[in-house]
Protein backbone atom coordinates (compact mmCIF):
# COMPACT_ATOMS: atom_id res chain seq x y z
CA UNK A 1 0.00 0.00 0.00
CA UNK A 2 1.29 3.43 -0.99
CA UNK A 3 1.44 5.81 1.98
CA UNK A 4 0.99 9.58 1.88
CA UNK A 5 4.61 10.05 2.99
CA UNK A 6 5.75 8.28 -0.19
CA UNK A 7 6.76 4.97 1.40
CA UNK A 8 5.37 1.64 0.24
CA UNK A 9 4.20 -0.85 2.83
CA UNK A 10 3.55 -4.48 2.08
CA UNK A 11 2.53 -7.32 4.38
CA UNK A 12 0.26 -5.09 6.41
CA UNK A 13 -1.72 -6.79 9.13
CA UNK A 14 -5.13 -5.52 10.19
CA UNK A 15 -6.66 -6.54 13.50
CA UNK A 16 -10.42 -6.12 13.61
CA UNK A 17 -13.54 -7.23 15.40
CA UNK A 18 -16.99 -7.73 13.97
CA UNK A 19 -20.34 -7.81 15.70
CA UNK A 20 -23.62 -9.00 14.19
CA UNK A 21 -24.20 -10.53 10.77
CA UNK A 22 -23.85 -9.18 7.25
CA UNK A 23 -27.23 -9.49 5.52
CA UNK A 24 -27.79 -10.95 2.06
CA UNK A 25 -27.94 -7.56 0.38
CA UNK A 26 -24.69 -6.63 2.14
CA UNK A 27 -26.13 -3.22 2.91
CA UNK A 28 -26.18 -3.28 6.71
CA UNK A 29 -22.46 -2.92 7.45
CA UNK A 30 -21.25 -0.17 9.75
CA UNK A 31 -17.62 0.82 10.22
CA UNK A 32 -16.64 2.19 13.62
CA UNK A 33 -13.48 4.30 13.58
CA UNK A 34 -11.72 4.51 16.91
CA UNK A 35 -10.05 7.49 18.53
CA UNK A 36 -6.35 8.09 19.32
CA UNK A 37 -6.05 5.59 22.13
CA UNK A 38 -8.99 3.39 21.16
CA UNK A 39 -8.88 0.00 19.52
CA UNK A 40 -11.01 -2.65 17.84
CA UNK A 41 -12.64 -3.67 21.11
CA UNK A 42 -15.62 -1.34 20.72
CA UNK A 43 -18.14 -3.78 22.12
CA UNK A 44 -16.11 -6.65 23.52
CA UNK A 45 -13.92 -7.16 26.54
CA UNK A 46 -10.41 -5.76 26.22
CA UNK A 47 -7.78 -8.52 26.37
CA UNK A 48 -5.32 -6.40 28.38
CA UNK A 49 -7.46 -4.35 30.73
CA UNK A 50 -10.35 -6.84 30.89
CA UNK A 51 -12.69 -3.82 30.74
CA UNK A 52 -15.86 -4.00 28.68
CA UNK A 53 -16.04 -2.47 25.20
CA UNK A 54 -15.25 1.25 24.99
CA UNK A 55 -18.47 1.97 23.08
CA UNK A 56 -20.81 -0.45 24.83
CA UNK A 57 -23.13 2.47 25.46
CA UNK A 58 -23.79 2.66 21.71
CA UNK A 59 -23.04 -0.80 20.34
CA UNK A 60 -24.90 -3.99 21.27
CA UNK A 61 -28.14 -5.90 20.86
CA UNK A 62 -31.07 -3.45 20.83
CA UNK A 63 -28.74 -0.47 21.18
CA UNK A 64 -28.42 2.33 18.66
CA UNK A 65 -25.73 0.51 16.70
CA UNK A 66 -27.83 -2.60 16.99
CA UNK A 67 -25.81 -5.79 16.57
CA UNK A 68 -29.07 -7.68 15.90
CA UNK A 69 -29.68 -5.47 12.89
CA UNK A 70 -26.31 -4.30 11.63
CA UNK A 71 -22.97 -5.90 10.83
CA UNK A 72 -20.47 -3.81 12.72
CA UNK A 73 -16.77 -3.71 11.92
CA UNK A 74 -14.14 -2.04 14.06
CA UNK A 75 -10.48 -2.28 13.13
CA UNK A 76 -7.34 -1.16 14.91
CA UNK A 77 -5.84 1.76 12.97
CA UNK A 78 -2.63 1.60 11.01
CA UNK A 79 0.15 2.52 13.43
CA UNK A 80 -1.82 1.12 16.36
CA UNK A 81 -0.64 -1.33 18.97
CA UNK A 82 -3.43 -3.87 19.24
CA UNK A 83 -2.47 -6.09 16.34
CA UNK A 84 -2.58 -3.90 13.25
CA UNK A 85 0.81 -3.07 11.75
CA UNK A 86 2.46 -0.42 13.90
CA UNK A 87 5.83 0.55 15.33
CA UNK A 88 5.86 -2.24 17.92
CA UNK A 89 5.39 -4.99 15.32
CA UNK A 90 8.35 -6.78 13.79
CA UNK A 91 9.84 -5.21 10.68
CA UNK A 92 10.25 -8.16 8.26
CA UNK A 93 13.41 -6.58 6.86
CA UNK A 94 15.30 -6.27 10.14
CA UNK A 95 13.37 -8.85 12.17
CA UNK A 96 13.30 -6.31 14.97
CA UNK A 97 10.42 -4.09 16.10
CA UNK A 98 9.92 -1.21 13.66
CA UNK A 99 10.33 1.49 16.29
CA UNK A 100 11.09 4.75 14.51
CA UNK A 101 11.69 2.87 11.25
CA UNK A 102 7.95 2.65 10.92
CA UNK A 103 6.89 5.09 8.17
CA UNK A 104 5.00 8.24 9.13
CA UNK A 105 1.30 7.57 8.65
CA UNK A 106 -1.70 9.83 8.07
CA UNK A 107 -5.44 9.69 8.63
CA UNK A 108 -5.66 9.12 4.86
CA UNK A 109 -3.46 6.03 5.18
CA UNK A 110 -5.59 4.67 8.03
CA UNK A 111 -8.69 5.05 5.88
CA UNK A 112 -6.99 3.54 2.82
CA UNK A 113 -6.23 0.46 4.89
CA UNK A 114 -9.83 0.31 6.14
CA UNK A 115 -10.96 0.44 2.50
CA UNK A 116 -8.78 -2.61 1.78
CA UNK A 117 -10.45 -4.32 4.72
CA UNK A 118 -13.84 -3.36 3.24
CA UNK A 119 -12.80 -5.01 -0.05
CA UNK A 120 -11.58 -8.08 1.81
CA UNK A 121 -14.91 -8.36 3.65
CA UNK A 122 -16.70 -7.90 0.29
CA UNK A 123 -18.80 -5.01 1.54
CA UNK A 124 -19.70 -2.79 -1.44
CA UNK A 125 -20.60 0.20 0.70
CA UNK A 126 -20.89 0.92 4.39
CA UNK A 127 -24.36 1.75 5.59
CA UNK A 128 -22.61 4.13 7.93
CA UNK A 129 -19.13 5.16 8.99
CA UNK A 130 -19.13 6.34 12.60
CA UNK A 131 -16.51 7.73 14.95
CA UNK A 132 -15.57 10.41 17.45
CA UNK A 133 -12.47 12.59 17.79
CA UNK A 134 -9.75 11.00 15.62
CA UNK A 135 -12.45 8.50 14.65
CA UNK A 136 -14.46 11.47 13.38
CA UNK A 137 -11.46 12.61 11.33
CA UNK A 138 -11.45 9.18 9.69
CA UNK A 139 -15.20 9.49 9.06
CA UNK A 140 -14.65 12.81 7.27
CA UNK A 141 -11.72 11.34 5.34
CA UNK A 142 -13.90 8.38 4.35
CA UNK A 143 -16.66 10.67 3.10
CA UNK A 144 -14.15 12.75 1.13
CA UNK A 145 -12.09 9.90 -0.34
CA UNK A 146 -14.76 7.23 -0.87
CA UNK A 147 -18.16 8.97 -1.02
CA UNK A 148 -19.70 6.13 -3.04
CA UNK A 149 -18.63 3.67 -0.36
CA UNK A 150 -20.42 5.34 2.53
CA UNK A 151 -24.18 5.77 2.52
CA UNK A 152 -24.06 7.83 5.69
CA UNK A 153 -21.39 9.37 7.91
CA UNK A 154 -21.54 10.28 11.58
CA UNK A 155 -18.56 12.41 12.65
CA UNK A 156 -18.71 13.15 16.39
CA UNK A 157 -16.71 15.69 18.42
CA UNK A 158 -14.24 16.20 15.61
CA UNK A 159 -12.75 18.64 13.11
CA UNK A 160 -11.59 18.76 9.51
CA UNK A 161 -8.15 19.86 10.71
CA UNK A 162 -6.10 19.69 13.88
CA UNK A 163 -5.91 23.12 15.51
CA UNK A 164 -2.70 24.81 16.65
CA UNK A 165 -3.75 24.27 20.27
CA UNK A 166 -4.30 20.57 19.67
CA UNK A 167 -0.96 20.19 17.89
CA UNK A 168 0.60 21.97 20.87
CA UNK A 169 -0.89 19.50 23.36
CA UNK A 170 0.25 16.58 21.25
CA UNK A 171 3.75 18.01 21.11
CA UNK A 172 3.78 18.20 24.92
CA UNK A 173 2.82 14.53 25.02
CA UNK A 174 5.43 13.46 22.51
CA UNK A 175 8.17 15.43 24.24
CA UNK A 176 7.22 13.79 27.54
CA UNK A 177 7.63 10.35 25.95
CA UNK A 178 10.90 11.23 24.26
CA UNK A 179 12.31 12.84 27.41
CA UNK A 180 11.97 9.53 29.24
CA UNK A 181 15.45 7.88 29.20
CA UNK A 182 13.74 4.50 28.84
CA UNK A 183 12.42 5.59 25.45
CA UNK A 184 15.99 5.00 24.18
CA UNK A 185 15.57 6.82 20.90
CA UNK A 186 12.50 4.69 20.16
CA UNK A 187 14.37 1.38 20.57
CA UNK A 188 13.01 0.55 24.02
CA UNK A 189 11.47 -2.76 22.89
CA UNK A 190 14.80 -4.05 21.64
CA UNK A 191 16.37 -3.04 24.94
CA UNK A 192 13.53 -4.52 26.96
CA UNK A 193 12.56 -1.19 28.53
CA UNK A 194 9.31 0.76 28.68
CA UNK A 195 9.15 4.57 28.84
CA UNK A 196 6.40 4.33 31.47
CA UNK A 197 6.90 7.70 33.12
CA UNK A 198 6.99 9.64 29.85
CA UNK A 199 3.95 7.96 28.35
CA UNK A 200 2.03 8.33 31.62
CA UNK A 201 2.72 12.07 31.70
CA UNK A 202 1.60 12.34 28.06
CA UNK A 203 -1.62 10.58 28.94
CA UNK A 204 -2.19 12.73 32.03
CA UNK A 205 -1.83 15.96 30.05
CA UNK A 206 -4.05 14.64 27.27
CA UNK A 207 -6.64 13.38 29.72
CA UNK A 208 -7.18 16.88 31.08
CA UNK A 209 -8.03 18.03 27.56
CA UNK A 210 -10.71 15.34 27.28
CA UNK A 211 -12.63 16.74 30.25
CA UNK A 212 -14.02 20.16 31.06
CA UNK A 213 -13.33 22.44 33.98
CA UNK A 214 -16.83 21.96 35.33
CA UNK A 215 -16.61 18.17 34.97
CA UNK A 216 -13.31 18.17 36.89
CA UNK A 217 -14.85 20.39 39.52
CA UNK A 218 -17.97 18.22 39.78
CA UNK A 219 -15.95 14.99 40.02
CA UNK A 220 -13.15 16.11 42.30
CA UNK A 221 -13.39 19.70 43.45
CA UNK A 222 -10.49 20.28 45.82
CA UNK A 223 -11.20 17.04 47.67
CA UNK A 224 -8.27 15.33 49.29
CA UNK A 225 -7.29 11.76 48.50
CA UNK A 226 -7.63 9.36 51.47
CA UNK A 227 -6.39 11.94 53.95
CA UNK A 228 -7.70 14.57 56.31
CA UNK A 229 -5.03 17.20 55.81
CA UNK A 230 -2.50 18.47 53.31
CA UNK A 231 0.81 16.65 53.60
CA UNK A 232 2.99 19.63 52.67
CA UNK A 233 4.75 17.52 50.04
CA UNK A 234 4.43 16.38 46.44
CA UNK A 235 2.41 13.29 47.08
CA UNK A 236 -1.01 13.13 45.40
CA UNK A 237 -2.87 15.08 48.07
CA UNK A 238 -5.77 15.91 45.80
CA UNK A 239 -8.20 13.43 44.31
CA UNK A 240 -7.71 14.92 40.88
CA UNK A 241 -3.97 14.21 41.06
CA UNK A 242 -4.55 10.67 42.18
CA UNK A 243 -7.06 10.19 39.37
CA UNK A 244 -4.67 11.45 36.72
CA UNK A 245 -1.82 9.32 38.02
CA UNK A 246 -4.10 6.31 37.90
CA UNK A 247 -5.15 7.16 34.32
CA UNK A 248 -1.50 7.54 33.32
CA UNK A 249 -0.34 4.28 34.88
CA UNK A 250 -3.24 2.28 33.46
CA UNK A 251 -2.64 3.63 30.01
CA UNK A 252 0.98 2.55 29.94
CA UNK A 253 -0.07 -1.07 30.42
CA UNK A 254 -2.17 -1.11 27.29
CA UNK A 255 -0.53 1.32 24.91
CA UNK A 256 2.73 1.50 23.04
CA UNK A 257 4.72 4.73 23.37
CA UNK A 258 5.84 4.83 19.74
CA UNK A 259 2.29 4.20 18.57
CA UNK A 260 1.33 7.26 20.60
CA UNK A 261 3.94 9.31 18.75
CA UNK A 262 2.87 8.08 15.33
CA UNK A 263 -0.86 8.41 15.81
CA UNK A 264 -0.71 11.87 17.40
CA UNK A 265 1.39 12.91 14.41
CA UNK A 266 -1.22 11.56 12.00
CA UNK A 267 -3.83 13.72 13.72
CA UNK A 268 -1.58 16.79 13.58
CA UNK A 269 -1.10 16.33 9.84
CA UNK A 270 -4.84 16.07 9.20
CA UNK A 271 -6.15 19.02 7.19
CA UNK A 272 -8.89 18.01 4.81
CA UNK A 273 -9.19 21.48 3.25
CA UNK A 274 -5.49 21.59 2.41
CA UNK A 275 -5.90 18.29 0.57
CA UNK A 276 -8.62 19.92 -1.54
CA UNK A 277 -7.12 23.17 -2.73
CA UNK A 278 -7.68 24.97 0.55
CA UNK A 279 -11.47 24.80 0.25
CA UNK A 280 -13.11 22.32 2.59
CA UNK A 281 -16.34 22.25 0.57
CA UNK A 282 -14.35 20.79 -2.35
CA UNK A 283 -13.79 17.67 -0.25
CA UNK A 284 -17.51 16.95 -0.40
CA UNK A 285 -18.64 18.21 -3.84
CA UNK A 286 -21.29 16.04 -5.43
CA UNK A 287 -21.55 13.76 -2.42
CA UNK A 288 -24.75 11.83 -1.83
CA UNK A 289 -23.63 10.64 1.62
CA UNK A 290 -25.96 11.68 4.44
CA UNK A 291 -24.17 13.35 7.33
CA UNK A 292 -25.04 13.64 10.98
CA UNK A 293 -22.54 15.94 12.70
CA UNK A 294 -22.56 16.15 16.50
CA UNK A 295 -20.57 18.40 18.82
CA UNK A 296 -20.62 18.93 22.58
CA UNK A 297 -20.97 22.31 24.26
CA UNK A 298 -18.17 21.79 26.81
CA UNK A 299 -15.69 20.19 24.38
CA UNK A 300 -12.78 22.61 24.16
CA UNK A 301 -10.50 20.19 22.31
CA UNK A 302 -12.82 19.87 19.32
CA UNK A 303 -15.18 22.76 19.98
CA UNK A 304 -18.52 23.27 18.25
CA UNK A 305 -16.94 25.91 16.01
CA UNK A 306 -14.90 23.13 14.35
CA UNK A 307 -18.01 21.06 13.68
CA UNK A 308 -19.74 24.16 12.33
CA UNK A 309 -16.89 24.61 9.84
CA UNK A 310 -17.59 21.10 8.61
CA UNK A 311 -21.34 21.77 8.43
CA UNK A 312 -20.74 25.01 6.59
CA UNK A 313 -18.59 23.21 4.01
CA UNK A 314 -21.17 20.45 3.65
CA UNK A 315 -23.89 23.04 3.10
CA UNK A 316 -21.74 24.81 0.55
CA UNK A 317 -21.32 21.48 -1.23
CA UNK A 318 -25.08 20.95 -1.14
CA UNK A 319 -24.73 17.83 1.00
CA UNK A 320 -27.45 16.26 3.11
CA UNK A 321 -26.39 17.28 6.58
CA UNK A 322 -27.90 17.34 10.03
CA UNK A 323 -26.06 18.92 12.91
CA UNK A 324 -26.67 19.28 16.60
CA UNK A 325 -24.64 20.64 19.50
CA UNK A 326 -25.36 18.60 22.62
CA UNK A 327 -25.51 20.54 25.89
CA UNK A 328 -23.31 18.73 28.38
CA UNK A 329 -20.51 19.49 30.83
CA UNK A 330 -18.72 16.21 30.07
CA UNK A 331 -16.20 17.73 27.69
CA UNK A 332 -14.62 16.00 24.70
CA UNK A 333 -15.11 12.54 26.21
CA UNK A 334 -18.90 13.01 26.05
CA UNK A 335 -19.03 11.02 22.80
CA UNK A 336 -17.90 7.93 24.72
CA UNK A 337 -20.38 8.37 27.54
CA UNK A 338 -24.04 7.79 28.22
CA UNK A 339 -25.34 11.17 27.08
CA UNK A 340 -29.06 10.65 26.36
CA UNK A 341 -29.38 13.58 23.94
CA UNK A 342 -26.51 12.24 21.83
CA UNK A 343 -28.07 8.78 21.80
CA UNK A 344 -31.40 10.30 20.71
CA UNK A 345 -29.80 12.24 17.89
CA UNK A 346 -27.75 9.36 16.52
CA UNK A 347 -30.61 6.92 17.11
CA UNK A 348 -33.09 9.06 15.19
CA UNK A 349 -30.62 9.53 12.36
CA UNK A 350 -29.81 5.81 12.17
CA UNK A 351 -33.48 4.85 12.08
CA UNK A 352 -34.47 7.27 9.36
CA UNK A 353 -31.38 6.46 7.25
CA UNK A 354 -31.99 2.73 7.71
CA UNK A 355 -35.52 3.26 6.39
CA UNK A 356 -34.26 5.01 3.28
CA UNK A 357 -31.61 2.32 2.78
CA UNK A 358 -34.33 -0.32 3.03
CA UNK A 359 -32.85 -2.08 6.04
CA UNK A 360 -35.71 -3.54 8.06
CA UNK B 1 -31.68 34.91 26.74
CA UNK B 2 -34.71 33.77 24.84
CA UNK B 3 -36.21 30.53 26.07
CA UNK B 4 -35.71 28.37 22.99
CA UNK B 5 -38.61 26.13 23.95
CA UNK B 6 -40.95 29.04 23.43
CA UNK B 7 -39.71 29.58 19.90
CA UNK B 8 -41.81 26.80 18.48
CA UNK B 9 -44.57 28.02 16.28
CA UNK B 10 -48.18 28.44 17.31
CA UNK B 11 -50.22 25.27 17.39
CA UNK B 12 -52.63 26.74 14.89
CA UNK B 13 -50.17 26.68 12.01
CA UNK B 14 -52.07 24.66 9.44
CA UNK B 15 -53.39 27.59 7.36
CA UNK B 16 -50.05 29.32 7.27
CA UNK B 17 -48.30 26.04 6.45
CA UNK B 18 -50.68 25.19 3.63
CA UNK B 19 -50.40 28.67 2.14
CA UNK B 20 -46.61 28.57 2.17
CA UNK B 21 -46.63 25.14 0.57
CA UNK B 22 -48.88 26.44 -2.20
CA UNK B 23 -46.27 29.04 -3.10
CA UNK B 24 -43.48 26.46 -3.48
CA UNK B 25 -42.89 24.79 -6.86
CA UNK B 26 -42.75 20.98 -6.74
CA UNK B 27 -39.31 19.38 -6.80
CA UNK B 28 -37.49 22.55 -5.73
CA UNK B 29 -34.69 22.99 -3.21
CA UNK B 30 -36.01 24.48 0.00
CA UNK B 31 -34.44 25.83 3.20
CA UNK B 32 -36.83 26.24 6.12
CA UNK B 33 -35.36 28.73 8.56
CA UNK B 34 -36.62 28.11 12.08
CA UNK B 35 -38.17 24.80 11.11
CA UNK B 36 -39.11 23.78 14.69
CA UNK B 37 -40.24 20.12 14.67
CA UNK B 38 -40.10 19.98 10.89
CA UNK B 39 -43.88 20.01 10.31
CA UNK B 40 -43.66 22.25 7.25
CA UNK B 41 -40.57 20.54 5.82
CA UNK B 42 -42.13 17.14 6.28
CA UNK B 43 -45.30 18.38 4.58
CA UNK B 44 -43.31 19.87 1.67
CA UNK B 45 -41.30 16.68 1.20
CA UNK B 46 -44.51 14.61 1.22
CA UNK B 47 -46.71 16.83 -0.95
CA UNK B 48 -44.23 18.72 -3.14
CA UNK B 49 -41.32 16.30 -3.31
CA UNK B 50 -38.91 19.07 -2.40
CA UNK B 51 -35.24 18.60 -1.51
CA UNK B 52 -35.63 20.15 1.92
CA UNK B 53 -33.18 21.39 4.55
CA UNK B 54 -33.81 23.15 7.81
CA UNK B 55 -32.23 25.38 10.43
CA UNK B 56 -33.55 25.19 13.99
CA UNK B 57 -32.35 26.78 17.20
CA UNK B 58 -33.43 24.14 19.71
CA UNK B 59 -31.71 20.78 20.11
CA UNK B 60 -35.06 19.09 20.76
CA UNK B 61 -36.44 20.48 17.51
CA UNK B 62 -33.40 19.28 15.55
CA UNK B 63 -33.62 15.82 17.11
CA UNK B 64 -37.30 15.52 16.22
CA UNK B 65 -36.52 16.53 12.62
CA UNK B 66 -33.56 14.18 12.31
CA UNK B 67 -35.67 11.29 13.58
CA UNK B 68 -38.19 12.08 10.82
CA UNK B 69 -35.39 11.76 8.29
CA UNK B 70 -35.10 15.49 7.65
CA UNK B 71 -31.72 17.17 7.17
CA UNK B 72 -31.69 19.89 9.79
CA UNK B 73 -28.80 21.76 11.36
CA UNK B 74 -28.84 23.49 14.69
CA UNK B 75 -28.40 27.17 14.09
CA UNK B 76 -29.72 30.68 14.43
CA UNK B 77 -31.45 32.65 11.67
CA UNK B 78 -29.70 35.81 12.87
CA UNK B 79 -26.16 34.49 12.65
CA UNK B 80 -25.97 31.33 10.56
CA UNK B 81 -27.58 32.20 7.23
CA UNK B 82 -24.34 33.90 6.20
CA UNK B 83 -22.72 30.45 6.04
CA UNK B 84 -24.84 29.38 3.08
CA UNK B 85 -23.70 30.08 -0.48
CA UNK B 86 -25.62 32.48 -2.77
CA UNK B 87 -28.81 31.07 -4.28
CA UNK B 88 -28.15 27.62 -2.83
CA UNK B 89 -31.91 27.12 -2.62
CA UNK B 90 -34.90 27.86 -4.82
CA UNK B 91 -36.83 28.98 -1.74
CA UNK B 92 -35.85 30.14 1.71
CA UNK B 93 -38.82 29.90 4.06
CA UNK B 94 -39.38 31.88 7.22
CA UNK B 95 -42.65 30.92 8.82
CA UNK B 96 -43.80 32.90 11.88
CA UNK B 97 -40.21 33.52 12.88
CA UNK B 98 -39.45 37.02 11.55
CA UNK B 99 -40.76 38.71 14.69
CA UNK B 100 -38.47 36.60 16.86
CA UNK B 101 -35.25 37.52 15.09
CA UNK B 102 -32.83 40.14 16.41
CA UNK B 103 -32.20 41.75 13.02
CA UNK B 104 -35.25 41.10 10.84
CA UNK B 105 -33.99 43.36 8.06
CA UNK B 106 -30.69 41.48 7.75
CA UNK B 107 -32.51 38.15 7.95
CA UNK B 108 -34.81 39.06 5.03
CA UNK B 109 -31.80 40.27 3.12
CA UNK B 110 -30.03 36.96 3.76
CA UNK B 111 -33.11 34.92 2.84
CA UNK B 112 -33.06 36.45 -0.63
CA UNK B 113 -29.34 35.87 -0.98
CA UNK B 114 -29.49 32.21 0.03
CA UNK B 115 -32.79 31.56 -1.77
CA UNK B 116 -33.74 32.69 -5.26
CA UNK B 117 -37.11 33.41 -3.71
CA UNK B 118 -38.27 33.73 -0.12
CA UNK B 119 -41.58 32.91 1.52
CA UNK B 120 -42.19 34.86 4.71
CA UNK B 121 -45.18 34.70 7.01
CA UNK B 122 -45.71 36.76 10.15
CA UNK B 123 -48.47 38.00 12.46
CA UNK B 124 -49.81 41.48 11.71
CA UNK B 125 -49.49 43.64 14.80
CA UNK B 126 -51.96 46.16 13.36
CA UNK B 127 -54.71 43.52 13.40
CA UNK B 128 -57.81 45.06 14.96
CA UNK B 129 -57.76 42.77 17.99
CA UNK B 130 -54.23 43.90 18.82
CA UNK B 131 -55.22 47.53 18.39
CA UNK B 132 -58.34 47.10 20.51
CA UNK B 133 -56.39 45.33 23.23
CA UNK B 134 -53.95 48.20 23.44
CA UNK B 135 -56.62 50.93 23.26
CA UNK B 136 -59.14 49.45 25.68
CA UNK B 137 -56.98 47.49 28.08
CA UNK B 138 -53.97 49.74 27.80
CA UNK B 139 -51.74 46.70 27.89
CA UNK B 140 -49.51 44.89 25.42
CA UNK B 141 -51.76 42.76 23.22
CA UNK B 142 -52.12 39.06 23.90
CA UNK B 143 -54.20 37.12 21.41
CA UNK B 144 -54.64 33.43 20.79
CA UNK B 145 -51.80 33.59 18.25
CA UNK B 146 -49.62 35.81 20.41
CA UNK B 147 -50.21 34.53 23.89
CA UNK B 148 -47.07 35.66 25.69
CA UNK B 149 -46.80 38.35 28.33
CA UNK B 150 -44.58 41.25 27.24
CA UNK B 151 -41.76 40.26 29.57
CA UNK B 152 -41.42 36.69 28.33
CA UNK B 153 -42.32 36.88 24.68
CA UNK B 154 -39.76 35.61 22.18
CA UNK B 155 -41.41 37.98 19.71
CA UNK B 156 -39.19 41.01 20.01
CA UNK B 157 -39.68 42.67 16.63
CA UNK B 158 -43.33 42.97 15.83
CA UNK B 159 -44.35 44.68 12.64
CA UNK B 160 -47.51 45.49 10.77
CA UNK B 161 -48.39 44.62 7.18
CA UNK B 162 -47.62 48.19 6.25
CA UNK B 163 -44.24 48.14 8.02
CA UNK B 164 -43.38 45.04 6.06
CA UNK B 165 -44.33 46.36 2.63
CA UNK B 166 -42.37 49.56 3.31
CA UNK B 167 -39.32 47.51 4.28
CA UNK B 168 -39.64 45.47 1.08
CA UNK B 169 -39.59 48.71 -0.93
CA UNK B 170 -36.52 49.89 0.97
CA UNK B 171 -34.72 46.64 0.21
CA UNK B 172 -35.83 46.61 -3.46
CA UNK B 173 -37.73 43.43 -2.84
CA UNK B 174 -40.66 42.52 -5.07
CA UNK B 175 -43.75 40.97 -3.54
CA UNK B 176 -44.61 38.36 -6.17
CA UNK B 177 -47.59 36.94 -4.34
CA UNK B 178 -49.29 37.41 -1.01
CA UNK B 179 -52.13 35.89 0.94
CA UNK B 180 -53.80 37.66 3.84
CA UNK B 181 -55.46 35.62 6.53
CA UNK B 182 -58.20 36.78 8.89
CA UNK B 183 -58.53 35.91 12.55
CA UNK B 184 -60.50 32.74 11.83
CA UNK B 185 -58.13 31.41 9.20
CA UNK B 186 -60.25 32.84 6.40
CA UNK B 187 -58.56 34.27 3.30
CA UNK B 188 -59.09 38.02 2.79
CA UNK B 189 -59.30 39.46 -0.71
CA UNK B 190 -57.89 42.86 0.13
CA UNK B 191 -55.06 44.77 -1.52
CA UNK B 192 -52.00 44.42 0.70
CA UNK B 193 -51.53 48.20 0.88
CA UNK B 194 -55.11 48.88 1.90
CA UNK B 195 -56.12 50.11 5.33
CA UNK B 196 -58.64 47.29 5.55
CA UNK B 197 -55.93 44.69 5.01
CA UNK B 198 -53.81 46.17 7.76
CA UNK B 199 -56.81 46.17 10.08
CA UNK B 200 -58.37 42.77 9.36
CA UNK B 201 -55.46 40.51 8.46
CA UNK B 202 -54.21 38.54 11.46
CA UNK B 203 -51.27 37.30 9.42
CA UNK B 204 -49.77 37.57 5.97
CA UNK B 205 -47.85 35.17 3.77
CA UNK B 206 -45.52 36.69 1.16
CA UNK B 207 -43.61 35.32 -1.78
CA UNK B 208 -40.62 37.59 -2.30
CA UNK B 209 -37.94 37.98 -4.94
CA UNK B 210 -35.26 40.47 -5.86
CA UNK B 211 -33.84 41.19 -9.32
Amino acid sequence: MQLDCGAMMSDITVAYNTYGTLNEDKNNAILICHALTGDQFAASRHPVTNKEGWWNVLVGPGRILDTDKYFIVCSNVLGGCMGTSGPKEIDPETEKPYGLNFPIITIGDMVRLQALLQDYLEIPSWFSVVGGSMGGMQVLQWAAAYPERCFSAIPLATAAKHSAQNIAFHEVGRQAVMADPNWSGGKYLEEDKVPRAGLAVARMAAHVTYLSESALHRKFGRNLQDRENLTYGFDADFQVESYLRYQGMNFVDRFDANSYLYITRAMDYFDLARDHGGILANAFRGTSTRFCVVSFSSDWLFPTSESKEVVKALNAAGANVSFVEIETDKGHDAFLLDVPEMLQTIGGFMESTARSRGIA
Amino acid sequence: MIDVNKLTRPQDIRVDLRLIAEMVEPGSRVLDVGCAEGTLLDYLVATKNVDGRGIELSQEGVNTCVAKGLSVVQGDADTDLVDYPDHAFDYALLSQTLQATHRPKDVIDQLLRVGKKAVVSFPNFAYWQCRAYLIFKGRMPMTSDLDYAWYETPNIHFCTLRDFTVLCQELNITIDEYVLVGGKGNILNYEVDSTRANLFAAQGVFLLSRD
